[in-house]
């Protein structure tokens, strides 16, 4: 999936990778993509509930040797 | 800076029934799975990604003077929204050390009696998941019944009380948290008790629980009388202690009784757990004090956090005793049944020895309420 920006949260620690993806988001135009990667096992049911509660829509997320992939479309 | 409030002392707060206000920002989902509880607990769950561009949605709902303990999974987040609180004029808020990964490993001592012979019985409260163990000591021995994982909490317990643990016993295979037994009879020297039935397929060495072999603490101070009484599991072992405690493992509750279904198929322990249910434990004497490995309601925590009940009073008021029909108790243990523990078959393996996980990865399998009732 094409992305419009890549942010890489490895490493951090709930609440981080949540506070970047916003942020990130907000740099964004409407329609583009983020690619966020996490390693906080956290992170999959924040960034799915968030993106529900903000609006976003995450397109897929998938987990590969403990690093978690998400792709989100701004909205 | 936010103030840090540790596990142990949330604990104190919920065991003496103190008004205690909780701001939990995990996710709803996570939320509504399993959350802090207790008597006088009120919990509000806002999550923490809904409040990073303000607190105003929490303003409404709680006074600035209030004493708030925010509560998220691992106690990043919580501090955060902590420290946001108090810049926005709250002027009493605390973080919960470690969040809930930490509050479901905390296990608080309440003492329940002294012993007819000297020595005394504890009761040890996992407020986190409802689980119950206990300690009984007697003359500079003790034995612990369904020991949690986290065994140095009993070594230094037995250490303060200057006395050995001699013997760890599990009342059943436990399908909902990792047995701390073998691993702290090891460490003590001691002998590790299952029932041979549970233990079928287990990887390591035990000793058999009979009945009629009563396990002796401190001499002859205490007597630990194996009582075999099937249904939750098919192995399921009960204990009368001190000819006045009776441990009921997950077989009957203070509200509610064991669920047939975690170890098998329902189907194969109904009949056991009735009978257990309705005829040998009726047979005992209703002045025996139930003692059960488990609770799913903070209003069963009594004074000082203990659980336990008079077993006359059960048969008048457990609904789970009250059917009399056969097809009724059958439909009420198989049907319906609540969602199973988090990650229970591989708990059960960890506890037959078949796997071995991390450390970290057994604290994430214990997360979540014990779920081991069924409620009439």
């Amino acid at each position: 999936m094409e992305a419009t920006k890549l942010l890489d949260a490895k490493g951090l620690a709930c609440p981080m990778p949540i506070v970047r993806t916003k942020k990130a988001m907000e740099e964004l135009n409407l329609g583009d993509i983020l690619e966020v990667h996490a390693t906080d096992k956290g992170a999959k049911s924040d960034l799915s509930a968030w993106t529900k509660s903000s609006g976003h829509e995450l397109l897929k997320d998938t987990e590969e040797d403990d690093v978690l992939k998400f792709w989100i479309r701004k909205a | 800076m936010t103030k840090i409030l540790s596990t142990k002392d949330l604990a104190k707060k919920i065991v003496n029934h103190e008004d205690t206000l909780i701001l939990d920002v995990r996710n709803t989902d996570e939320f509504d799975n399993w959350k802090i509880e207790g008597g006088n607990v009120e919990v509000v769950n806002e999550p923490y990604f809904n409040l990073l561009d303000g607190v105003d949605a929490v303003v409404g709902k709680i006074q600035k003077s209030q004493e708030i303990i925010v509560v998220c999974a691992k106690g990043g987040s919580s501090k955060m929204i902590a420290d946001m609180l108090e810049e926005e004029g709250f002027s009493n808020v605390y973080s919960l050390e470690g969040g809930m990964k930490a509050w479901s490993e905390h296990l608080e001592p309440v003492k329940i009696s002294d012993l007819s012979d000297g020595g005394s019985i504890y009761q040890f409260v996992r407020l986190g998941k409802g689980c119950l163990s206990y300690f009984i000591e007697s003359n500079g021995e003790a034995a612990v019944v369904d020991a949690n994982r986290m065994i140095d909490v009993y070594e230094r317990f037995a250490e303060e009380k200057g006395v050995k643990i001699k013997y760890t016993i599990d009342t059943h295979l436990h399908a909902d948290h990792i047995s701390g037994g073998l691993q702290l009879a090891e460490k003590t020297g001691g002998t590790y008790y299952l029932p041979e039935k549970d233990a079928t397929e287990v990887t390591f060495d035990y000793a058999a629980l009979e009945e009629g072999n009563d396990i002796i603490v401190g001499n002859t101070a205490i007597k630990v009388q194996p009582f075999y009484s099937p249904g939750h599991t098919v192995g399921s072992t009960s204990f009368i202690v001190d000819d006045k405690y009776l441990l009921t493992g997950d077989i009957l509750f203070v509200k509610s009784i064991g669920r047939p279904d975690l170890s098998g198929k329902a189907e194969d322990w109904v009949e056991d757990l009735r009978h257990t249910l309705y005829s040998r434990y009726k047979n005992l004497s209703d002045d025996l004090i139930v003692m059960p490995a488990h609770y799913s309601f903070a209003d069963e925590l009594g004074k000082g956090g203990s659980v336990s009940a008079r077993l006359g009073d059960l048969y008048l008021r457990n609904s789970g005793l009250q059917v009399e029909n056969e097809n009724e108790f059958r439909k009420m243990v198989t049907e319906n049944l609540p969602p199973q523990p988090n990650a229970y078959e591989d708990i059960r393996k960890t506890n037959m020895g078949k796997i071995t996980p991390e450390p970290e990865d057994q604290k994430v399998m214990e997360t979540g309420p014990n779920r081991c009732a069924v409620e009439g």
